[in-house]
């Protein structure tokens, strides 16, 4: 799957929130898009990712 | 070395004076003129635009103080500035205040700031936190947001939520400010279709490379100008 515009080879069945994880990224500190559209934080561990997924995984950290 | 406030009783009285004692800057100006003014640096047709524009602002800190001076400055003429904070001595090394406004809700400060600026421009202020419940409701009348807030969990929930419940908002975000590395690691990206994120992405700050002015800028006006782009119509980064 292609993650912030660069092909990535990840094991699938995985889920987003399994995704977030496995990359060491903190959930609460990420926002994920799917093919463009938003993944809902409640349904990141029920979304299924597919090895033709396009994903925006974007991360925040301190500092405003 | 952590910053122990040493102000005297006099002192916090006197800024509190200076705060209540500012001059009423519509007493020094005309919305005739102020438009004027802005109309000899931007036509007509552009300032227009910018001036029927409404854009909310959360967090009212080093990003958000600064877009809404920038903003305030092109006449966009409705802010919604959002902030529970006051502010401290430590802000002053890059938020848009003065010692006057030491000890005074950031929203008040900041509109207080702007008025002097130009005195014309509706601003609306909410002394709230911004959380999940509030999000769906706050921005009613704005079709951009701007995220300005400092907490990385804050940052996210705001995101998060504006795309979950506002799809067809703009928002524009920002992260990686701190510190004095290149400016020229800093850009604005489309992410999608309404969601925009400026910053270098990843420089928190450490002992040393703290959040300081001018990089903290840097990125406050890249977020400005995004927001400046979509007014005029302009949709990529």
């Amino acid at each position: 799957m292609i993650i912030n515009g660069k092909e990535e080879q990840i094991a699938t069945p995985i889920t987003v929130a399994e995704l977030i994880e496995s990359k060491g990224l903190r959930a609460d500190r990420v926002a994920v898009e799917l093919n463009g559209e938003i993944v809902p934080r409640a349904q990141r561990a029920q979304t299924q990712l597919k090895g033709t997924d396009t994903l925006e995984i974007v991360t925040f950290v301190q500092g405003g | 070395m952590t910053f122990e406030p040493s102000a005297t009783p006099e002192q916090i009285s006197a800024r509190q004076q200076a705060f209540d004692n500012q001059p009423d800057p519509a007493m020094l100006v005309s919305r005739e003129e102020i438009r004027a003014a802005l109309l000899d640096r931007h036509t007509a047709a552009t300032q227009d635009k910018l001036d029927s524009a409404h854009v909310a602002i959360c967090g009212c800190g080093g990003l958000g103080s600064t877009i809404a001076v920038a903003l305030t400055r092109i006449g966009v003429g409705h802010l919604h500035l959002i902030d529970f904070d006051r502010v401290d001595m430590t802000n002053l090394n890059r938020q848009q205040y003065f010692l006057k406004d030491l000890g005074q809700y950031k929203t008040e400060a900041l509109r207080s700031n702007l008025r002097q600026i130009n005195p014309f421009i509706d601003i609306t202020i909410d002394t709230v936190k911004v959380t999940d419940e509030n999000v769906p409701t706050l921005f009613e009348n704005e079709s951009i947001i701007c995220e300005a807030f400092d907490v990385p969990e804050n940052k996210t929930m705001l995101v998060n939520a504006v795309l979950e419940n506002l799809p067809d908002k703009k928002l524009v975000s920002a992260s990686g400010m701190a510190g004095f590395r290149s400016s020229n690691l800093v850009s604005t990206r489309r992410v999608s279709k309404n969601f925009y994120f400026c910053g270098d992405g990843e420089t928190a700050p450490v002992p040393g490379a703290g959040l300081m002015a001018p990089r903290v800028g840097v990125v406050a006006c890249h977020e400005a100008n995004m927001v400046t782009r979509l007014i005029l119509g302009e949709e990529d980064a």
